[in-house]
């Protein structure tokens, strides 16, 4: 099954709009709990950071029987050292994305945590492609 | 399928005789448990959380709460009442504790305790609890509709509530403490709690506690706050007599619990929250199940708008009853707990106040249990879901159009049941209007759609 979404950068009103709409999917696909949480935590997490950091962005949701894979493509800044972006504390995030409350600097290495694979990609100037993979089994 | 039946004991009984098939309650419902067939409103019990929202807004009392025959209180030599604070609160200021303490004597019971009567004893615990217990935040397992909601609705929260028993099985467990270093044998004593809603009951027939609950039977509150009241009409009893009841054991703590707030005043913590009202719940629960919420240690969630103030089974107004429960509170000091007592049973307590099972989840919103299938169905419901109009009328007797692609893939229900789907079939001949007229009245049953109201109609339509 396949589903798409459209995130807008900047629009923290609606950030969790994605992971709320895919959470609800694998309840009802009867997908282990634990497994839900961790999908949705690392979707969570990146969709927060194509708000935060991006213009605009796609969300690419594949579910099959045994994984979920979601893409999230974005047009943005781009990530300079992505090995860097993935040492806990790192962050790039402006003071007014700070005093949101986002942006602390865990976002990559929590979203590493909750998948079984990730995978980051990215283009300074372009925008980042990230990979969560997840067994649904 | 059995087990699940026994578990999920529901107090709401729905009346056929008195329901109008007005469907109020289906779309009220915060688990979409109800559907109208033949003009009545039927309850799926797998569903219902016993939150109470259908008793609220049945304009035609059609649904009662059962509770326990009074007389049963005389089966016992020591009938015990077990009442929560906010029982007193819903009595005007001129009546004073001391007479709804001698109309409950007079009434037939022997012993009066509060159901708070145990909330110093649960401090220590609690907060060793929220110290010890890494799945945060933690969320309290006092409002049994908010435990079956997070079972049913949020099972990946299922690990956060709290495995402590409820003030009222702890204040039992004190009571019969009390009773057996008296010399009373227990046998001879039962425990009557007085409810203020219907998941409490739930919450004593299919209780949390493993070992089963100590509490031989449920009273409502409004029928007893009628017997009461009654009875101090009617024999007067003195304002003030040195009546040794349970009412002198209350601190400032423990008549707040069960208000809004009331647990969070116990909690050690600066990272907590509450929140009442069940739709104010799922919000914040469908926000806390997404994101990483680290910083909030507790959470304490009631089902009802004011807490138990707000109950279905209270006869007051839920702002005045909260006000009194809370002047009640500001003259009463946390010093009058009595320290003797408290040193004597508090070790007791905290040995055996945890619960030591685990909140099982009970998914209402997995599709089927093998995946493959379940993607089939949702597939299919997907399909359904975007031919029909989406004014979530509630004509074809389920609450949603969403619900109803479901119950189309699930039980089966007749597509043709949608008053649009029917007009685009009328408008291709594919179904002419005395079918139409059956459809709906597997729905709505022969009242609303009787063909002898013309007579009233030609006065109304110009034809």
């Amino acid at each position: 099954m396949h589903f798409e979404y459209q995130v807008t950068g900047g629009d923290f009103t609606n950030a969790g709009s994605t992971s709320s709409s895919v959470k609800k999917t694998l309840k009802q696909l009867n997908v282990n709990p634990s497994i839900i949480k961790r999908t949705v935590v690392a979707l969570y997490e990146a969709e927060v950071n194509i708000v935060a950091h991006a213009y605009k962005g796609n969300i690419y949701v594949d579910i099959e029987e045994d994984a979920i894979v979601i893409s999230l493509v974005d047009e943005g800044p781009g990530i300079p050292d992505i090995d860097k972006a993935m040492e806990v504390g790192y962050s790039t995030a402006s003071v007014s994305v700070r005093e949101m409350g986002f942006g602390a600097g865990m976002g990559l290495p929590n979203m590493k945590n909750n998948s079984d694979k990730l995978t980051v990609t990215s283009e300074v100037g372009k925008g980042t492609t990230v990979e969560i993979y997840n067994r649904l089994q | 399928m059995k087990k699940q039946k026994e578990f999920f004991y529901h107090a709401l009984e729905f009346r056929q005789d008195l329901c109008m098939g007005c469907s109020h309650c289906m779309m009220k419902c915060p688990t979409e448990a109800i559907r109208v067939v033949r003009g009545k409103a039927i309850l799926n019990a797998d569903r219902c959380i016993d939150c109470g929202e259908c008793y609220r807004i049945c304009p035609y009392g059609a649904i009662s709460v059962r509770q326990d025959d009074f007389e049963k209180i005389y089966n016992y030599k020591y009938r015990i009442v077990l009442m929560p604070a906010v029982f007193s609160a819903q009595f005007p200021d001129k009546i004073t504790s001391d007479q709804i303490y001698s109309a409950l004597l007079s009434l037939g019971f022997t012993h009066v305790f509060e159901t708070e009567n145990s909330i110093e004893f649960l401090i220590k615990p609690y907060n060793d609890y929220v110290r010890r217990h890494q799945e945060k935040p933690l969320i309290s397992s006092f409002c049994p509709a908010i435990v079956r909601l997070i079972q049913v609705r949020f099972p990946t929260l299922t690990d956060n509530i709290m495995l402590i028993k409820p003030p009222m099985d702890v204040t039992a467990m004190y009571i019969k403490k009390r009773f057996e270093q008296a010399g009373i044998p227990w046998n001879e004593a039962g425990i009557f709690y007085v409810t203020p809603c219907a998941a409490k009951i739930a919450g004593v027939k299919s209780s949390v506690v493993e070992d089963g609950s100590l509490i031989s039977g449920v009273i409502n509150m409004n029928y007893l706050y009628n017997k009461v009241y009654r009875e101090i009409k009617q024999k007067g009893f003195a304002k003030e007599d040195n009546a040794e009841s349970g009412f002198k054991f209350m601190t400032r703590n423990s008549l707040r619990w069960s208000l809004t707030r009331g647990e969070l005043r116990i909690v050690e913590s600066d990272k907590k929250l509450a929140i009442d009202q069940i739709q104010n719940v799922i919000d914040f629960l469908e926000k806390l199940e997404n994101e990483d919420t680290e910083d909030i240690d507790f959470l304490e969630l009631r089902a009802c708008y004011q807490s138990c103030a707000g109950g279905i089974l209270c006869s007051g107004n839920k702002f005045l009853t909260t006000d009194r429960a809370n002047r009640r509170a500001n003259n009463t000091d946390n010093a009058a707990l009595n320290k003797t007592e408290f040193e004597q049973y508090a070790p007791y307590i905290e040995d055996n106040c945890l619960l030591y099972g685990k909140i099982q989840p009970r998914s209402i919103i997995k599709l089927d249990d093998n995946m493959a299938e379940a993607m089939k169905k949702m597939k299919r419901i997907h399909e359904i879901n975007a031919i029909l109009p989406h004014v979530d009328c509630g004509i074809c007797g389920a609450p949603s159009c969403q619900a109803f692609a479901e119950d189309i893939v699930q039980k089966g229900s007749d597509i043709k049941s949608c008053i649009f789907i029917q007009k685009i079939l009328e408008q291709n001949d594919k179904l002419d209007i005395l079918e139409t007229v059956d459809l709906m009245k597997q729905t709505w049953d022969v009242g609303k759609l009787d063909k002898n109201k013309m007579k009233e109609l030609n006065k109304e339509v110009n034809i």
